[in-house]
């Protein structure tokens, strides 16, 4: 379906994918209306570094906006901010606003992101009881990230560990929950695990693996402590759930739209609905280095799928898909990942974990599918460039510090 | 406010008006000069806002440090004047700094 000559896009989501197709459609030369639909009060921003230096106070407000509020006034973007979509009006071809009044569109991008998992526990109404996701959650926090206060974490994940390592760095008294037997146990392997429950450890953070959240107390209103299922109390000025995301998929699915774990879109980011386009945190994708289809949280996969509806709505030849990549910056330790090491069948480590530097390769059947790059940016590019042509690398050679990783990446070509 | 023009492949100069504080991605990205890409954010993650500095200003915007060079070490068409744009802060003294952007970031 040519929708180039679209009289209005409308973008439901004013994050990093809403954001991203927006300027890719200018970009691709689409002339007509766009309207962006955001529940936020602010324009659209950048997230990572709300758990990493903005949060720390290293990062102005002004740096975390991707364009200026001129921007979307010289490229005719208009914004509807503070607003929700209430449904999505497919034989109408209209989104429905929950304080009243419709919007007509000739192509939608749903670009509608993911929410906090709320804790399912007592007390989570207590104040100073907080999500990470938003700019208006940090700027709830960061007042009380004060030295000697006491935070504790639920989850050990990204989120909670990169809260963990500003806290720190900031004075705070930090605990982190962790059901799981290791950190980060959803996302990587137990080499990878086991090195950042060090790096926290030695920083001073109290981690407590296999550790059930019961409840929250509270004293006056306000959280005085977390209560484990064994009985423990854990004393807590503050604490901050960090237990995954759920995506927004409910204006789609009652759309009729077809959904799993994110809306279903193909490799041009459309949904079953050719004027349906879906991109960012709320997707289900086909992973095409991995022969399936998944969900990517990840700022990559934001930026990818933006351009993709982009293109795709300006009948543009399809913008490069690359694998799957993600970072995380915790106190100076740099993690940089690229793949999906799900299903591997190999673990290759390379360099000196003692020395904070170093990277985990996971192999499946003798070809490379992924890597954690520990302060080791050439392991994670060249990595990169394997995981997509799918060569077969040798693993004593990926072990040998010796030989360069450019040499490798040039060997496997 | 210093003055930075972006200088894309094919010779079009485009002469923004940057702010002390921000780096050269940033106002590239604020600015919607095409060719940086700029893909992490800053987060010297990614290796898609490499730019050529003009040589006049090599010894103004600073050394790279060990975490960008390993970046630009992958990087397409690399030469001694290649810079990751998210690792130059911009100063008074870079006003009229050009960077000339490669014809490609991937």
């Amino acid at each position: 379906m040519d929708l180039s000559r679209a009289e209005r896009v409308v973008v439901i989501g004013g994050g990093q994918a809403g954001a991203q197709a927006i300027q890719s459609l200018r970009q691709f030369g689409y002339e007509g209306a766009i309207t962006l639909i955001g529940e936020e009060t602010a324009l659209p921003y950048q997230r990572p570094p709300l758990s990493k230096a903005y949060m720390k106070g290293e990062l102005g407000e002004d740096r975390l906006y991707f364009k200026h509020a001129a921007w979307y006034e010289d490229n005719n973007v208009e914004t509807l901010l503070s607003q929700r979509v209430e449904a999505i009006d497919r034989s109408a071809r209209e989104v429905r606003f929950e304080h009243g009044g419709h919007l007509a569109y000739d192509a939608l991008i749903i670009a509608t992101g993911s929410r906090p998992r709320a804790l399912p526990i007592e007390g989570v109404e207590l104040k100073n009881v907080f999500d990470l996701r938003g700019l208006s959650d940090v700027e709830h926090i960061q007042p009380k990230m004060i030295e000697g206060q006491r935070l504790v974490i639920v989850g050990a994940g990204y989120i909670g560990l990169e809260a963990a390592a500003v806290a720190r760095q900031l004075g705070l008294e930090v605990t982190v929950l962790e059901m799981a037997e290791r950190v980060l146990a959803r996302v990587t392997s137990p080499v990878i695990s086991e090195f950042y429950e060090r790096l926290h450890t030695d920083k001073g953070v109290d981690i407590r693996l296999g550790a059930r959240l019961s409840s929250l107390k509270g004293e006056g209103g306000k959280v005085s402590h977390a209560v484990l299922a064994d009985g423990e109390q854990i004393a807590a000025d503050m604490v901050l759930a960090g237990i995954g995301i759920v995506p927004n998929i409910e204006l789609a699915a009652e759309a009729g739209l077809p959904c799993k774990d994110g809306i279903i879109v193909d490799d041009d980011a459309r949904t079953s609905d050719p004027r349906i386009f879906a991109a960012g945190d709320c997707t289900v994708r086909p992973l095409n280095h991995y022969a399936r289809s998944g969900r990517l949280e990840s700022v990559h996969n934001a930026i990818e799928q933006g351009k993709l509806a982009a293109a795709a709505i300006m009948n543009k030849p399809r913008p490069n898909i690359d694998c799957p990549w993600f970072w995380s910056d915790q106190y100076d330790v740099k993690l940089q990942i690229a793949g999906l090491s799900q299903g591997h069948d190999e673990v290759v480590v390379r360099g000196d974990k003692s020395a904070n530097k170093f990277a985990a390769f996971y192999l499946k059947a003798g070809r490379l599918i992924a890597v954690d790059a520990v302060n080791s940016p050439p392991e994670f590019i060249a990595s990169k460039k394997l995981i997509m042509s799918g060569a077969h690398v040798a693993p004593d050679r990926l072990s040998d510090t010796t030989i360069s990783m450019k040499e490798i990446a040039a060997d496997a070509a | 406010m210093p003055k930075i023009i972006y200088v894309d492949h094919e010779g079009t100069e485009r002469p923004i008006e940057a702010k002390n504080g921000e780096t050269v991605m940033e106002t590239a990205i604020k600015n919607s000069i095409p060719g940086i890409d700029a893909d992490c954010g800053g987060a010297c993650a990614c290796a898609t806002c490499h730019v050529y500095v003009d040589e006049a200003f090599m010894g103004k915007v600073g050394e790279s440090e060990e975490m960008e060079q390993s970046m630009l070490d992958f990087a397409e068409n690399v030469q001694p004047n290649s810079r990751l744009s998210c690792q130059i802060q911009i100063t008074d003294e870079l006003d009229g700094l050009k960077v000339t952007t490669p014809e490609s970031q991937h």
